[in-house]
């Protein structure tokens, strides 16, 4: 798709409706450098388990970024449950409508 | 604890409010519009005057029968569901349909009502009113889909009621007593009373009318139907059933099978059904756990959600308003032309997902805490799954596929004033109940001594958001994602959308082509039988050779003459 040309990263990443100027947010550069900024206040929190005393529930909830790596993987995973359960559960849109 | 007798004859706040409904119809629609508003804040000034106590009792036929128990529990969720009134009366400001506004004025004074109760046969009567007034908000969509959606809402609602009914008096007439205290799974009809709170509160396997009907109302229909029905049902199940075992569990189901739904659907509406149903399961858990602590959790969490599910549905009816669409394949780009509803939006997915600062940080952590605290981390591992899933398919994915994501095209209008003004409510509670959860914690009906601002709470929760964000990211850039598609998906309602349908017609089918072989064969059987008798009887049978018809006529003639004559000549 031309995401790491830099003809493109700077230009709209769609074609607008004509006279319409594009928002900062149209620019695939713009939305990486908000990834970027992202994956930074991530890894501020992550290291700022080492700054406080915790005081876990269970034997494993205190470990280091134990909450950032469980939200990581329990939506990895999630995405790809549904993904799978998709296989078999989806049907086209007027399913129910068709027979009327 | 006993009534006065000069609070007697007092109307509860549900009657007054259910009668003041009654006057929509006759006012002129730019009428309504206001009086709908001035409603819920007359009837909360008048609930919030009336003391403590059990009122408005009458004795019948050796039971009593109680139309307003006033506590903490019951005052609770008088006031959010008022507050909520107000906001989805505004929201719903441009849509002048009496038939709507009418019915969910109903809708709302019999839940509050119901609420109130304080007797089994008087909660009844208003949790079938509540289901009966609410159809029409699905009906008022006026298509022959939301037609048929609507019949499928009131067998369930109807249903529940009835099973309630079953349940009551069995626990009538062997208790003796129609109170409507703590009942328990072994009391004598707890199972079905259990069972009735459990479909409106969308138990698993239960639950997928809320999917079903919710996304075929109209557009404000469906922010009055999201905030009353379910919640009802927790009252009940925190009224009859605290810390009963039985759920927990299903409370954990509850809170992790929809949001697989939730990833894969592309009706956000259906989406945001399907994220009721895990909020509920938290509230669930919190209920069947039965601590203070856990049933503060709950009714706190309930409180919170009505008011953010409703934004969330607020923000995607306006968008189904502007665009005509709530699909996410048809959406995106939408911020550029309705930057407040987007922003608005963005605050309830911000609540739902319990960032600190906002309602749910406040509220969730009560219930899972109090998990926690009994030493359940099976329970709590789930709890946690879900809160990162919620954030997932609620968090992210409603504000992201419907304003943002890839450019539809679409340039729709912002939200008319009046949807901008209700959702901006509903999000200034939002963030008002996050920073200063103190003011929620004052109307629960135990005393809170929960600090939700520790150091650890907000790092912990931060971390697990914020690599669920990235997570979220991870997969979009690596097209792992699935894309939103044109699809519907199965869950429960296929059973009798499509099997029972399907069965049924086919058991008719056959049963009428049995009947045409019978009718056949019985005819034919006739035809022949007939046949045969008139080779002997017909015209040219043996039976009738002898005697012609007119030779007949004269043997009687002749006969009749002589006895004439013979009467004349023999006197």
């Amino acid at each position: 798709m031309g995401e790491h040309d830099p003809r493109t990263e700077s230009a709209p990443s769609h074609r607008l409706p004509p006279g319409e100027q594009p928002h900062w947010l149209d620019f695939p550069r713009n939305v990486t450098r908000l990834v970027w900024g992202l994956v930074l206040i991530s890894a501020v929190v992550f290291v700022a388990d080492a700054f406080y005393e915790s005081h876990p529930y269970f034997k494993h909830d205190g470990w280091f970024g134990f909450y950032a790596f469980y939200g990581f993987i329990a939506c990895v995973g999630l995405v790809l449950v549904a993904k799978w359960m998709r296989t078999f559960l989806m049907r086209d849109e007027d399913y129910y409508e068709r027979d009327r | 604890m006993s009534a006065t007798a000069s609070l007697a004859p007092i109307v509860s706040p549900g009657l007054a409010y259910m009668i003041g409904g009654l006057l929509v119809p006759l006012l002129r629609p730019a009428g309504a519009r206001g009086y709908v508003l001035a409603l819920p804040i007359a009837v909360l000034g008048y609930a919030l005057m009336l003391p403590e106590g059990h009122h408005a009792t009458l004795a019948f036929a050796g039971f009593e029968f109680e139309l307003l128990r006033i506590d903490r529990l019951s005052t609770l969720f008088v006031i959010v569901f008022l507050i909520a009134a107000f906001i989805g009366n505004l929201f719903a400001w441009h849509d002048d349909d009496p038939v709507q506004r009418t019915a969910a004025q109903l809708y709302i004074g019999s839940t509050l009502a119901a609420v109130q109760c304080g007797d089994l046969a008087s909660l009844f009567v208003f949790w079938e009113l509540t289901g009966i007034a609410s159809v029409f908000l699905i009906w008022a969509r006026g298509s022959e889909r939301a037609f048929r959606a609507g019949l499928r809402y009131l067998l369930v609602q109807v249903g529940s009621g009835v099973i309630l009914l079953a349940g009551l008096l069995i626990h009538a007439s062997a208790t003796g007593s129609l109170a409507f205290d703590h009942i328990g799974l072994d009391a004598p009809g707890g199972k079905l009373i259990v069972l009735a709170f459990g479909i409106k509160c969308a138990f698993p396997l239960l639950h997928n009318w809320l999917q079903d009907t919710y996304p075929e109302a109209t557009v404000s229909g469906t922010v009055i139907l999201s905030s009353f029905t379910t919640k009802l049902a927790i009252y009940a199940l925190a009224r009859g059933f605290a810390g009963t075992e039985m759920l927990v569990p299903i409370g954990a189901v509850m809170a992790m099978f929809p949001i697989f739904f939730a990833v894969i659907e592309n009706d956000l509406r259906r989406v945001l059904a399907y994220s009721l149903n895990n909020q509920l399961g938290f509230m669930v858990v919190g209920i069947g756990i039965g601590t203070e602590l856990a049933l503060n959790g709950a009714v706190a969490h309930a409180f919170a959600d009505i008011i953010f599910k409703a934004l969330l549905f607020m923000a995607m009816g306006a968008v189904l308003f502007r665009t005509g669409t709530v699909n996410g394949t048809d959406l995106g780009g939408l911020y550029k032309t309705m930057p407040w509803t987007a922003g608005f939006c963005i605050v309830g997915a911000a609540s739902i997902s319990a960032f600190p600062l906002f309602s749910a940080f406040a509220t969730k952590s009560m219930v899972m805490t109090a998990a926690a605290e009994q030493g359940r981390w099976g329970i709590w591992a789930a709890l946690l799954f879900a809160s990162a899933g919620v954030f997932h398919h609620a968090g992210i994915k409603i504000p992201y596929f419907a304003f943002f994501a890839h450019d539809s095209g679409k340039r729709p209008e912002e939200a008319p004033l009046s949807m901008l003004v209700a959702m901006g409510i509903a999000a200034a509670l939002c963030v008002g109940i996050g920073v200063w959860p103190e003011s929620l914690y004052a109307l629960l009906p135990f005393p809170v001594d929960y600090r939700p601002y520790t150091v650890s709470h907000v790092v912990n929760q931060l971390q697990l958001l914020l690599f669920s964000a990235l997570a979220f990211t991870f997969l979009m850039r690596s097209g792992i994602y699935p894309p939103e598609m044109r699809s519907v998906n199965l869950d429960t309602d296929w059973l009798y959308r499509r099997l029972m349908p399907d069965a049924a017609g086919a058991i008719l089918r056959a049963l009428t082509a049995l009947g045409r072989n019978v009718a056949k064969s019985f005819l034919e059987g006739l035809a022949a039988t007939l046949r045969f008798v008139s080779t002997y009887h017909g015209p040219d049978g043996v039976f009738a050779r002898d005697l012609q018809v007119g030779a007949m006529a004269m043997v009687v003639v002749a006969a009749l003459a002589a006895y004439l004559v013979f009467y004349f000549i023999f006197p």
